[in-house]
């Protein structure tokens, strides 16, 4: 460990001698570098990791009670703003009031006709009208919020984790305007007022930059499964798309299930049973 | 050279002045948009592109516009545009400064712009845009002033202000050309997704930029002793009209390809923009107030006797001007993201601080426009004088 760090030190401090105008090619070597990626991965036994992480989400197991609570765990835990939250005057004087087309979700309910425009039907099977289509960020295989990002703020683990960086975004919206399933948000306004309750173990954001759902990639580190899969109540699995042994793979090999707006080509891991 | 813009009329000091107020309130909503975020515009979840990035694209065929004036004078020596190359060139440098300021509004966290130099992405489409835009910038700035200063010495421009220029006009095709690869790259907006975004934009932009000119020319006529020609602005009208009518036949195209092929994702759009969605119809007076002014002023163009009517060809600019400004400005950028790719639709409008700030921007332009201006025409004046 000594001995790997004091290399990195002087592989940075090389680098660092060329100049200022190396800090790309800096930045460059230092995500390349075996190195760092081992030690991010010797920090915790535990860790769940896969080679790419997918999601099925059985809509048959999901009602209206268990997407209301998979949706306000993931945004207590991950301190989201609640729009509809009564805010503090005390601690926030002179908040002015929410605008709900600028609010932040990282995984909701949609009707199916939303979460599958395309696959619009006048002879929809009725039980799809009142189901509670949880939509979410795909993960996509090819995401075209990551090519589109002009910072990397946004970008691609090697776990096929789409995430992001909330203090490298500048705020631009390229990533928004780029994503074909609405599942990024933009922190119109700083969002802390908005909070009930602050979780110690989260960032909370600062105006101004874009957020999504992260795969909960923080539980994952710790060895624990996202808290959308915990709260499901058994509707939504993940696991690694790329190993054929896996529990989703063998959900995957079982039923059969469509992904949203498969026809761009972004190839989303999450997959739904209906 | 400089000195020569602080030396003016009270007319000009005036205008001077009115433009630093406007720049002075706007500044002052921007605070407000600094420390508050950009929750006081109307841009929404849905919609997380508004008025500032509707104005930058409008701005940068503006001054991609200017290249119409370079492109007869340097490649094919027409001599009439002699005059109004350099109006050309500094009409591009003030379009340009309005673009960057339009983007650095529109940022959520300003103070971190430069990432996008830090941390260079090559596969964003956005880095390609800053690139392009900051050089056209740089190659109008360079160029326009050093061919100025040579023509006051009365000396020829140095040598190298040659190939700064011809390196200038595929620069003003790739400013555009970049902007709108940044729309008709994304897989879920069908409104953008297509192959003929480019062309319709460079199309608008040479009607939309060389009609700005000729309404300066008119001002110029006015206020200066300065005369560009007729002979000039005739000619001017004449790119003008082709361009505008090229634009609204790429937008048939559009419109035929959209409702022939009938596939819901491409027609919902336009259905949005033309008749409404839903009942939701913001936008369809303003559309047919744009095509109209477009169409009328194209007619108005291709008649000899109408263009060549020195009292209205002004107006007819200004017809085409507002016209593509509406088509690009509020269509454009509004139609791609409504309905949303989960077919909901929130409509969107411009706050009154937003626009504040817009007009806070083209009025910086508006002063750069002038000061660049008044240099361009004092030189003129004296070296004829």
């Amino acid at each position: 460990m000594m001995k790997k760090s004091r290399r990195s030190f002087l592989k940075v401090a090389g680098i660092a001698a060329i100049g200022l105008g190396a800090s790309p090619a800096m930045n460059f070597a230092s995500s390349d570098s075996p190195g760092t990626a081992l030690a991010v991965k010797g920090k915790n036994e535990q860790a769940l990791t896969a080679h790419r992480w997918g999601m099925v989400i059985d809509t048959n197991k999901i009602t209206e009670e268990i997407a209301e609570k998979i949706t306000e765990v993931c945004h207590k835990t991950h301190n989201v703003p609640d729009f509809k939250h009564e805010v503090d005057a005390e601690k926030y004087p002179k908040t002015r009031l929410a605008n709900h087309k600028q609010e932040i979700k990282w995984i909701w309910e949609e009707e199916f006709h939303y979460a599958f425009p395309e696959k619009e039907d006048e002879y929809l099977t009725e039980k799809f009208h009142d189901l509670p289509f949880l939509v979410t960020c795909n993960h996509c295989k090819n995401a075209p919020c990551v090519q589109a990002c002009p910072t990397q703020a946004t970008f691609k683990r090697e776990d096929g984790i789409v995430i992001m960086d909330f203090h490298r975004c500048i705020g631009c919206r390229f990533c928004m305007a780029a994503c074909p399933y609405g599942s990024r948000s933009f922190n119109f306004r700083d969002p802390r007022p908005f909070i009930a309750e602050t979780n110690p173990d989260f960032p909370t954001r600062s105006k101004g930059v874009v957020e999504k759902c992260n795969l909960c990639a923080e539980q994952l580190a710790k060895g624990e499964l996202p808290h959308c899969v915990q709260a499901s109540e058994g509707a939504i699995v993940v696991g690694d798309l790329e190993d054929p042994e896996s529990d989703i793979r063998v959900l995957l090999k079982e039923h059969y299930t469509i992904r949203r707006n498969q026809s761009l080509g972004t190839e989303p891991s999450v997959y739904y049973i209906v | 050279m400089l000195e020569i813009a602080i030396k003016g009329s009270k007319n000009y000091w005036s205008w001077i002045i009115f433009l630093l107020l406007v720049m002075g309130a706007g500044f002052i909503v921007y605070i407000d948009q600094f420390m508050n975020g950009l929750m006081i515009t109307g841009m929404s979840r849905d919609v997380s592109w508004g008025f500032y990035i509707a104005n930058f694209t409008f701005l940068v065929g503006v001054a991609a516009g200017g290249v119409m004036v370079v492109i007869p004078y340097y490649l094919h020596n027409y001599e009439k545009f002699h005059r109004i190359t350099i109006l050309g060139e500094f009409l591009a440098v003030a379009a340009l400064v309005m673009c960057l300021l339009f983007i650095i509004v529109d940022l959520g966290q300003p103070t971190r712009a430069l990432n996008v130099l830090l941390y260079p992405s090559p596969k964003s489409m956005l880095f390609y845009d800053m690139l392009v835009l900051n050089g056209y910038l740089f190659l109008n700035i360079v160029i326009g002033w050093k061919v100025l200063e040579a023509e006051r010495n009365q000396v020829e421009p140095p040598f190298w202000t040659k190939p700064l220029i011809y390196l200038s006009i595929p620069f003003a095709i790739g400013i555009h050309t970049v902007t709108a690869y940044l729309y008709c790259g994304l897989p879920g907006r069908g409104y953008w997704l297509t192959a003929i975004l480019a062309p319709r934009f460079l199309a608008s932009a040479f009607a939309a930029g060389p009609a700005f000119l000729i309404i300066l020319c008119y001002l110029i006529r006015k206020f200066t002793k300065f005369d560009p020609g007729w002979e000039a602005m005739q000619t001017l009208a004449k790119i003008v009209c082709w361009a505008i009518i090229a634009n609204l036949f790429f937008f048939l195209c559009e419109v035929f390809t959209v409702y022939y092929s009938n596939i819901p994702g491409h027609k919902a759009h336009l259905t949005y923009l033309l008749f409404g969605y839903h009942g939701y119809h913001a936008l369809v007076p303003w559309m047919w107030t744009g095509l109209i002014l477009m169409f009328t002023g194209a007619i108005f163009l291709v008649i000899p006797q109408f263009r060549n009517n020195k009292t209205l060809l002004p107006f007819t600019c200004a017809m085409i001007f507002f016209g593509a400004w509406i088509d690009k400005g509020l269509g454009m950028i509004s139609g791609g993201f409504v309905p949303s790719p989960l077919h909901h639709v929130t409509e969107y409008a411009p706050t009154k601080p937003e626009i504040m700030i817009t007009l806070a921007v083209y009025a910086t332009g508006f002063l750069v426009l002038t000061l660049l201006y008044k240099l361009a025409t004092q030189v003129k004046e004296e070296v004829r004088g």
